[in-house]
């Protein structure tokens, strides 16, 4: 394990397992393909920081930094 | 575990041509191709409208299979059955409601994994479900291959592979409904559903049917996106596009103008000699020829050309999936100002129409933010008022010319007030947000779609007949009256003067307050129909002219204006005003539908109005200041 990530702190280029999902958008989330031992990818920034496009299920997904701060991710090689 | 509640109260009217009639519900993700399904197999035959009680659109269609015929019902795309927004709620209620007799559902063959959960969920609520597996041929481009066969051994429903851009395989969805309408039907309640185990039953079903390559996000794709939403080339890109689009709707629609404007000229001795000719009185004719025609032509030659050109543009960088790009990258600017991105996109559409920018608000979600985007959409300049801001500008600023160079002085010159209204447009988000419209700002998830290469053809034929068809609608149903109302008021005289000239001076002293005259401020209130004329009428007034004429010429124009009082700073003054101003009444009547509230109605009148009337006595202060 590598301690406790948040998904808002994977930056572009980066994969990361899903461990929990505690966050307001759960639900939503989880029907996108962010399930629990998803892997996903981190692609895309928006040129203003925020929101950040993510790979999950083969689709991508943009997301805002204040929906998936709560979302607790371990780094994947 | 969470439970979906189902079978509100959905009944908005389905008409059936026969008695044998089925009606059937297009059901699918978003993003998958199921207006190109819904269009290819309805073709002409189709009307868009709304679920009673909700602002959520809905096209219904006709298509006929070998034994009956069918509506075809297209319902919002959605992730599962439970509704996360109204548009989600109106198509989980339909789906679990009695009304449809069999659901088609489309799925993106390039992603099967993500578009199956939705089909598992509706197979459980009802067993007459053919799916539509779309987008075969983006598949096999991404070495994507799907065993259809056992794809619907595995589902125990009929599959359907097709390309419905190019039509294929569209024609075996109605034998495929025949087949399902065999089976009883027995709709069921709608269960909980659990995502991880539909996710897992996808994963199971798909490592059975499918093979290849399962990335559907290419290195190709991933490298464009990094480009198109980089810190360096992102927002430069946006703005060059903005340019190009702007040159090309102002070349494009330039001798189309010219054209309709001459031919439309040409009708009207003959008009008038034939209304002549039926004993008429010469008022009646005049009132016909040069009130009503005049207005009509203006209007249509203004306005229908750039919009033939704009809104295919438009159409295509949709369909190539460029839009959701452009949202995400102007996301959080929105976000401080209490909106969302989705509001980067409908100020794009309006600046081909603003009556049509009101109706996209309906991508989204949140009410609050809707409201928002509709209430500020007309602080963006729309097709019809592109040729004041660059004559105008031309004629005061850039310097008229010919040639290339000037044409893309006018884009630029176009493309600089555009950015005044974007700003004017954050501003005005920002403060609704801070008053009549507080509250957090929503959720937002946004699907980036793969890139699809667009289908040209028919999207432009398409979207030039909806451009023609509204423009003409709205001549006649708005610019006719419009203009016989003008053409009173320019013709009736009280006194020594026409009841245009009293109203214009009753509103000079308010109008030079804001640095410009009171013919400008009656040119546009009249021009509340439609903003095309407002130009017009200013030099209808000027030169006396009882009705109004054909620009001929900058030269002409820049000796007009300032023979009356025009300076650099009326200029600016006008162009500010044209940004920022009620909406026209297209606009205005759209948004009353839309929102079903006189007071949001009122508010989307006077908001840009007040912005309007009060930045234009500031600029003029100032400029009066700097000026002496």
């Amino acid at each position: 394990m590598n301690g406790s990530f948040r998904l808002s702190d994977i930056k572009p280029g980066q994969k990361a397992r899903i461990i929990s999902l505690e966050s307001p958008l759960s639900e939503r989330l989880s029907e996108l393909g962010f399930i629990d031992g998803a892997v996903v990818e981190c692609a895309l920034r928006s040129p203003l920081g925020d929101p950040t496009a993510f790979l999950a299920g083969g689709a991508l997904i943009a997301l805002r930094r204040e929906d998936i701060c709560d979302i607790s991710v371990e780094v994947v090689q | 575990m969470r439970y979906i509640r189902g079978g509100g109260a959905v009944k908005p009217a389905f008409e059936k041509r026969n008695e044998n009639d089925l009606i059937i519900a297009l059901a699918g993700n978003p993003n998958v191709g199921k207006c190109t399904v819904f269009n290819g197999l309805t073709g002409l035959r189709q009307h868009t409208g709304n679920w009673p009680g909700k602002t959520v659109s809905s096209a219904q269609g006709y298509f006929r299979g070998e034994k009956r015929g069918y509506i075809l019902v297209d319902i919002p795309g959605t992730y599962s059955l439970t509704p996360h927004s109204a548009e989600e709620e109106v198509a989980r209620d339909f789906l679990c409601s009695d009304i449809p007799d069999a659901v088609v559902c489309v799925c993106d063959a390039t992603n099967l994994r993500r578009n199956l959960p939705l089909v598992l969920q509706i197979k459980k609520i009802t067993g007459r479900i053919v799916l539509c597996i779309n987008l075969l041929d983006e598949a096999k481009k991404k070495g994507i291959d799907i065993n259809l066969r056992a794809l619907s051994r595995e589902l125990g429903v009929p599959v359907v592979g097709c390309v419905a851009r190019s039509g294929k395989g569209l024609r075996l969805i109605s034998g495929a409904i025949e087949s399902v309408m065999q089976k009883k039907e027995n709709k069921a309640p709608p269960q909980e559903t659990d995502p991880s185990s539909l996710f897992a039953e996808a994963d199971r079903i798909i490592s059975r049917c499918v093979s290849g390559s399962s990335s559907a996000y290419t290195v190709k794709e991933k490298t464009l996106d990094r480009i198109l939403t980089g810190k360096l080339f992102g927002f430069p890109i946006m703005l060059l596009g903005l340019m190009l689009i702007f040159w090309l709707t102002i070349e494009g629609a330039n001798i189309p103008s010219d054209f309709l404007a001459s031919a439309f000229a040409s009708f009207e001795a003959p008009i008038y000699k034939f209304l002549a000719s039926l004993r008429l009185p010469q008022a009646v004719c005049e009132a016909a020829v040069f009130g009503i025609w005049r207005v009509l032509s203006k209007v249509i030659a203004v306005m229908l050309p750039p919009m033939a050109v704009f809104f295919p543009l438009f159409t295509l960088l949709e369909d190539l999936g460029y839009l959701p790009r452009i949202a995400f990258n102007l996301d959080r600017a929105f976000k401080c100002c209490g909106a969302c991105g989705k509001q980067g996109l409908t100020m794009c559409m309006g600046f081909g129409c603003n009556a049509v920018g009101a109706t996209g608000c309906r991508i989204i979600d949140s009410p609050r933010e809707r409201l928002i985007a509709m209430l500020t959409n007309s602080f963006v300049p729309c097709n019809g008022q592109f040729p004041a801001i660059i004559s105008l500008s031309a004629i005061f600023f850039v310097g008229a010319g010919v040639g290339f160079l000037s044409s893309v002085a006018s884009a630029a010159a176009l493309t600089l007030a555009v950015l005044f209204g974007i700003l004017s447009t954050f501003a005005a988000s920002k403060l609704l947000s801070m008053t009549l419209l507080r509250g957090i700002p929503s959720s937002f998830t946004l699907e980036l779609p793969p890139y699809r290469a667009p289908q040209v053809g028919r999207v432009i034929i398409r979207s030039i007949l909806d451009r023609t068809l509204f423009v003409l609608g709205r001549a006649v149903s708005v610019a006719a009256p419009a203009g016989l109302i003008i053409w009173l008021l320019s013709n009736i005289t009280v006194g020594e003067l026409s009841l245009l000239s009293h109203f214009s001076e009753f509103l000079d002293p308010f109008a030079r307050l804001m640095g410009l005259d009171g013919t400008i401020l009656a040119a546009f209130i009249l021009g509340f129909p439609a903003n095309e004329i407002v130009l017009p009428l200013v030099i209808m007034a000027y030169t006396s002219n009882g009705a109004l004429g054909a620009l001929s010429g900058a030269s002409d124009l820049f000796s007009i204006l300032s023979a009356n009082g025009w300076t650099s700073a009326t200029a600016i003054c006008f162009i500010i005003f044209s940004l920022m101003h009620w909406p026209c009444s297209t606009t205005l009547m759209t948004i009353k539908k839309e929102t079903q509230s006189i007071k949001w109605t009122a508010a989307a009148f006077l908001l840009p109005t007040v912005f309007g009337i009060l930045t234009c006595a500031a600029v003029n202060f100032i400029l009066r200041l700097i000026m002496h």
